[in-house]
């Protein structure tokens, strides 16, 4: 009887150690970011929508902002276009975006035809801002508060369910606005 | 003699090969700088493909980093900093080789612990063995020519 017990114990604690590992790999395709709790990266690119102007990071210091990675050649960025829409219809809180390796033209189509949710966009030809935010798969989605600091990160197609379950919950109310 | 000759050149085709379909063209001037380049960047994962090195993946983050890892080197900057850059960005797993770090404690320290175990089973099991021989003599039963 005796002999039972170590082994039966180590496989109770093997399957209980593979039990956790799997629960806690549901999403697995989401690495998480070193840069939560940190300072936003401060960069200054040019404005999409007008090429004279520059757009400064620290410009949004004070204001709750989301900072949406995106690009026309990204299929799932047009999946999750109507909940950016949906979001700037329904909450104040301003969508910075940034087009990221690609084209003007083509991006100002893009806004044209599916309609622009976007405060500004900024625009990353060579893909360094994209590189500072730790940015590995375009859509992605950053949640910075008014200090500056990275409060979430969310990985893939937004969608207006997960900006409610993910996204309203870190909001003060009123940033959150109406919805 | 000529068989062998073929092998050779086959050999040396597909080598050939290789290098020219290799993914990154790039030459450092200082044949010690592309030695730490070549170095790095087979050290960095490519967080797009995952079981990739930022030098064989072909797709354009990789691209990108590699051009991150050529101007921090071109620049003066260590490997130690190159690294830091790296892991500031996009976290440990970007590393094949992850730091030795509180997080990391039980990836490092699985293999020995389980070694460990696995000596102290197969003294145990020796000795247990070992002492069994030692009460066995008496003789077998049925074996009339003891």
């Amino acid at each position: 009887m005796n002999r039972f017990v170590l082994p039966l114990g180590i496989f109770a604690a093997l399957a209980l150690v593979l039990a956790v590992g799997i629960r806690h790999s549901a999403d697995k395709g989401m690495i998480p970011s070193p840069l939560i709790g940190k300072p936003a990266p401060q960069f200054t690119a040019p404005v999409l929508t007008d090429s004279a102007r520059t757009f400064r990071s620290s410009d949004l210091k004070g204001r709750w902002y989301v900072f949406n990675v995106w690009g026309t050649w990204c299929v799932e960025c047009r999946e999750e276009h109507s909940a950016l829409l949906q979001i700037h219809a329904r909450s104040g809180i301003p969508l910075i975006g940034l087009d990221w390796r690609d084209r003007d033209p083509q991006a100002l189509q893009w806004l044209s035809e599916l309609g622009n949710p976007y405060e500004v966009v900024a625009v990353d030809r060579e893909g360094r801002t994209a590189i500072d935010w730790g940015v590995y798969g375009a859509p992605e989605t950053f949640l910075v508060n008014p200090q500056g600091i990275v409060v979430y990160k969310y990985i893939g197609a937004l969608t207006w369910d997960a900006w409610q379950t993910k996204f309203v919950p870190r909001l003060p109310p009123e940033a959150a606005g109406k919805s | 003699m000529s068989h062998r000759v073929g092998v050779l050149a086959v050999f040396c085709l597909a080598l050939a090969s290789r290098l020219a379909c290799a993914v990154d063209p790039t030459e450092l001037p200082d044949p010690k700088l592309q030695a730490r380049y070549l170095a790095l960047t087979h050290e960095l994962r490519c967080m797009q493909c995952q079981n990739e090195s930022i030098a064989d993946s072909p797709v354009d983050l990789a691209g990108d980093l590699r051009r991150e890892v050529r101007e921090m080197l071109l620049a003066g900057k260590s490997d130690q900093d190159v690294r830091n850059f790296m892991v500031a960005r996009y976290g440990d797993f970007i590393l094949f080789r992850p730091r030795f770090t509180t997080r990391t404690f039980w990836l490092w320290a699985t293999p020995g612990v389980l070694l460990l175990i696995g000596a102290f089973v197969a003294v145990r099991v020796v000795k247990q063995r070992g002492a069994l021989v030692g009460q066995d003599d008496e003789p077998l039963e049925g074996d009339a020519r003891s």
